[in-house]
């Protein structure tokens, strides 16, 4: 009897052992969980009283696309959706230095902001209707549209991808990225063997050094990859295809109102600073003597266009004071002023041919 | 008396942990309809519409997330049974070569173990994939190392048989525009993984090895020689069948912790259980669902290969001391 408790033993001390350790290699998981069941229930305007209640708008961002969001090497962050949490943190707290910035891989972001960890997530992620509507999320509108397409070396000679039939492609999981490219291969009869992987530098680093013949994923996130990651920009071009739509925009948390309506309107407020010409050098200047009034309305200088926000009369003034109006954000991070180079294409205003159209802030 | 009061406190115990559960449950579950998604495993029969480049069994977009489940259980089934192999092979040796009479061999060795043991193994493997992606050439430069034979950056290309309408054929590697089709192929993640499970593994066992048959008493060596046994014979007969038994043991806790540092080959992109998992997890929103998968698979792999571990060594000792279990 002691013999055969003796010898059984053996077998289940480990087993009870690696059980545990099962259970703690989990726990990583776990703990978003259990951010996620913990988090204060949502009530409308919780967001903003926790914005102020910190003092520091928490926004969540990429772990690094240039143009986009991505720090430099004195760890400011630069990018179309940096700048944006800047705005809203100047309208908001008046400080658009007051921003605490959550670099988050594609598998963490939404739980980190449907746990509360962020206020608002800036972070290039596409509006889908299964996003919008199916996680407990909201889209506020978009910054930026784009489109999923590939990078491919030069020296394959490829002009189009409907040549990639028998390639590998390099995909980031978790992200739409990899449906869109069944979709496309499917559609075109190609047959493409896709390698996922989960850290946008791993993917890079496999792309680079040529385990892959192919890399898709946005086009504006191919071409800063192209222009800063490459090193050799011309030895990679971006194939003219656009498989899906990428409208990519600010995201908040789904039953807080208050909260959606100050990130929706910042970014039409950004637009209609551009439709109305008012800049970050010359917005100081138009507020003392501009009588147009629809620009008088937006700087506050006639009527308030924060009170139905909760914000005061001059957030939009701050807003175009610290970060300049949509144009100049473009510009100066993927557009003209930047490596980039960017065409503005659907991203211009209706009257230079694109669909960036705000209504209006009355 | 005590008997009844211990069975009604571990009753007890055990209804208060399901409780426990059952409300933490349901609190998640609240959560996940307040948030708008349907808590449940129902979502395993939609279509996953991802696509997977390493697979064993067929896997199309078109196949449901229960499927891809599977593949990538399979995944981490084959390249952590490879490693096993290789590890236990490896570091059997290794653990013998510590002790041999040659002493740059045993030397060799033990700084083998000294090395591998010590970095950790998420490192080794990153190392093992960048050489592996870095070095080798290209498809249309691969080095051939046999007939048909074929590594590049695309993996080891082999033929392998495939039914076709005359029956088993050989189905050779072919090189297209881009890279090999037909026959097999070993990808560089899947022998990423592999190598550096079987290197950081084969360490511990080496040790193990060491361990359990310097444990074997010296009489027994010096009876055995005295017996008039050779060497190779005193190693295969006497000191090896002894320390096998207080091997098993801990050998069993080396191959669990290599099932389980399987998973790290998700930060290399082999579409094991985990990746799997993760890319379901942020499509489908079920984190919770996907968490409880991955635990339970692993959980079950653990107890299965205990209990198979536990099984052999009960059978060894009863076949060696004639202790009947």
């Amino acid at each position: 009897m002691g013999q055969q408790d003796h010898a059984s033993g053996c077998g289940v001390v480990p087993s009870i052992g690696q059980a545990l350790f099962a259970i703690v290699a989990a726990m990583k998981k776990l703990l978003w969980l259990m951010a996620f069941l913990f988090s204060a229930t949502v009530h409308a305007g919780a967001t903003l009283d926790g914005i102020r209640e910190h003092g520091q708008l928490a926004c969540g961002v990429s772990t690094g696309v240039a143009g986009f969001s991505a720090a430099d090497s004195n760890g400011e962050w630069h990018g179309i959706d940096v700048d944006f949490c800047r705005a809203l943190a100047a309208a908001v707290l008046k400080d658009p230095s007051k921003v605490r910035w959550s670099p988050l891989n594609t598998q963490q972001r939404f739980t980190a902001l449907q746990s509360g960890e962020i206020d608002v997530l800036s972070r290039n992620t596409s509006w889908t209707l299964g996003r919008d509507a199916g996680q407990g999320l909201v889209y506020a509108g978009y910054t930026y549209l784009d489109g999923q397409g590939f990078l491919v070396p030069t020296r394959l000679k490829i002009t189009s991808a409907k040549q990639l039939d028998g390639a590998e492609v390099c995909v980031q999981t978790g992200t739409t990225t990899e449906r869109n490219l069944a979709e496309f291969a499917g559609a075109n009869h190609i047959h493409v063997k896709t390698l996922m992987f989960e850290n946008f530098r791993a993917v890079l680093k496999a792309f680079f050094s040529g385990r892959c013949q192919a890399f898709t994923t946005d086009a504006s996130a191919l071409a800063s990859i192209r222009a800063y990651d490459s090193g050799k920009p011309d030895d990679y071009v971006v194939l003219p295809e656009r498989i899906s739509k990428e409208p990519l925009g600010p995201v908040v948390r789904r039953g807080d109102e208050d909260w959606f309506a100050i990130v929706r309107w910042t970014v039409f407020a950004l637009l209609e600073a551009e439709e109305r010409g008012i800049t970050q050098a010359n917005v100081d200047q138009l507020r003392a003597s501009s009588t147009d009034p629809s620009v008088q309305r937006l700087l506050g200088v006639s009527e308030d266009v924060g009170k139905p926000l909760g914000l005061d009369k001059d957030w939009v003034y701050r807003v175009i004071k610290s970060v300049g109006n949509y144009g100049e954000i473009f510009d100066r991070n993927v557009g003209a002023g930047s490596l980039l180079k960017l065409p503005r294409g659907l991203n211009a205003l209706p009257r230079d041919g694109g669909v960036m159209y705000a209504p209006p802030l009355r | 008396m005590h008997k009844h009061r211990d069975r009604l406190l571990q009753v007890g115990v055990v209804a208060l942990a399901l409780a426990v559960l059952y409300g933490l449950g349901s609190i998640v579950a609240a959560k996940m309809r307040a948030l708008g998604v349907e808590p449940g495993f129902g979502f395993l029969w939609q279509r996953a519409g991802f696509d997977i480049g390493d697979t064993r069994i067929a896997f199309s977009a078109a196949d449901s997330y229960g499927r891809a489940f599977l593949v990538g259980l399979v995944n981490t089934l084959s390249v952590a049974m490879v490693a096993i192999v290789a590890s236990v092979i490896l570091g059997g040796m290794i653990g013998l070569g510590q002790l041999g009479r040659n002493r740059l061999f045993a030397w060799l060795c033990e700084a083998y173990v000294e090395v591998f043991r010590n970095v950790p193994l998420l490192l080794q493997l990153l190392i093992v994939y960048v050489v592996l992606i870095g070095h080798l050439p290209l498809p249309h430069e691969a080095w051939q190392l046999g007939p048909d034979i074929w590594l590049s950056k695309s993996g080891l290309a082999l033929p392998w048989p495939a039914w076709s309408g005359d029956g088993l054929m050989l189905v050779r590697p072919v090189l297209g525009r881009f890279t090999f089709s037909g026959g097999a192929m070993l990808s560089p993640e899947f022998i990423a993984v592999a190598a550096a499970l079987t290197f950081y593994t084969s360490a511990y066992i080496a040790e193990t090895v060491r361990g359990a048959v310097q444990a074997v008493s010296h009489r027994q060596t010096e009876a055995a020689l005295a017996l008039g046994l050779s060497e190779t014979k005193t190693l295969r007969f006497v000191v090896l069948p002894q320390a096998l038994r207080s091997m098993i043991p801990p050998l069993a806790n080396q191959l669990l912790n290599l099932i389980k540092n399987s998973s790290l080959a998700v930060a290399i992109g082999y579409p094991d259980l985990v990746a799997i998992a993760d890319t379901t997890l942020n499509q489908t929103s079920h984190a919770v669902e996907c968490v409880i998968i991955i635990m339970a698979v692993y959980l079950t792999l653990s107890l299965v290969t205990a209990a198979l571990m536990g099984g052999w060594h009960a059978r060894l000792l009863r076949r060696q001391t004639g202790v009947h279990a």
